[in-house]
């Protein structure tokens, strides 16, 4: 097997980082929700890369693992956040978080 | 450069541009799609990782689960013109030079230092879906049937939460 011969790790890890902090910019310049919820997606799947990364050089399967449980979490977490985002959505109109700045309607 | 290497920047340019078009589109049905090519070209890295498992998983559950969720609530909530107001200009240039602070700090912080990568020993097949199996199933059972817990209060959660009246 040589398929990752030629590519060091550091270019996992700049690559990570760069999608890592688009995911980030994401989250401070957009209003719209349900863009940061996909820009938190985005996050997630830069620090996944990286792991499976690091799995891969080492040759050790556990974090393909946690690669898994965090996929798993994931799924879960945009399950919820989408059914709040509806409720939020159906009483106050709007998914833009400058005009979301009550706790309570 | 060999053919791995041309896989290797193809697919990286793939997922960068169409993640910063994720960020930048005016559209909330373009970001998607966008997002959609972001998460297959991870997928790619991922086999090009040889972990064919993840890869699988991977498209199965954020392209065709969880991009299926986002796009019925774009289409439920209505949001595909492009009447997102913009941030105040300050804001947005104090996100952009703040980020780019982070990522001139993490690059900086990899300067100097030496991964250390091993050998590829590929010791017989790590990331295929037998060897990920035995592991998930004896050493990390636990955690597996706990996340099952997880799902099951996850579904019930979203199905109360969008509920007509919560009272």
């Amino acid at each position: 097997m040589q398929l990752i011969s030629g590519i060091p790790l550091i270019y996992y890890i700049y690559l990570s980082a760069a999608m890592f902090s688009i995911g980030a910019l994401g989250v401070m310049i957009r209003r719209n929700a349900i863009i940061m919820f996909m820009c938190i997606e985005l996050m997630l799947n830069a620090v996944n890369l990286l792991m499976v990364a690091f799995s891969s050089y080492m040759g050790d399967n556990s974090a393909q693992v946690f690669v898994f449980f965090i996929m798993a979490v994931a799924a879960a977490e945009v399950a919820v956040g989408l059914a709040i985002l509806i409720m939020i959505y159906r009483n106050a109109n709007t998914s833009d978080t400058e005009v979301l700045n009550q706790l309570k309607f | 450069m060999s053919i791995t290497q041309y896989i290797f920047w193809f697919l990286s340019f793939l997922a960068l541009m169409s993640a910063l078009m994720v960020v930048f589109s005016r559209n909330p049905v373009y970001s998607v799609l966008f997002l959609i090519v972001t998460f297959f070209a991870i997928a790619g890295h991922y086999i090009l990782l040889s972990a064919q498992f993840l890869a699988a998983v991977h498209i199965i559950v954020y392209a065709g689960a969880i991009m299926v969720l986002f796009l019925y609530v774009i289409m439920m909530l209505n949001l595909n013109q492009d009447a997102e107001p913009k941030k105040k200009t300050y804001v947005r240039v104090i996100a952009v030079v703040a980020i780019g602070l982070m990522l001139i700090t993490l690059v900086g912080a990899l300067k100097g230092a030496t991964v250390n990568t091993p050998e590829l020993t590929r010791t017989a097949g790590v990331g295929t879906v037998e060897t990920l199996g035995k592991v998930l199933f004896n050493q990390f059972l636990l955690p597996f049937e706990v996340s099952s817990i997880l799902f099951l209060s996850a579904m019930v959660g979203a199905v109360y939460l969008s509920k007509k009246n919560l009272q």
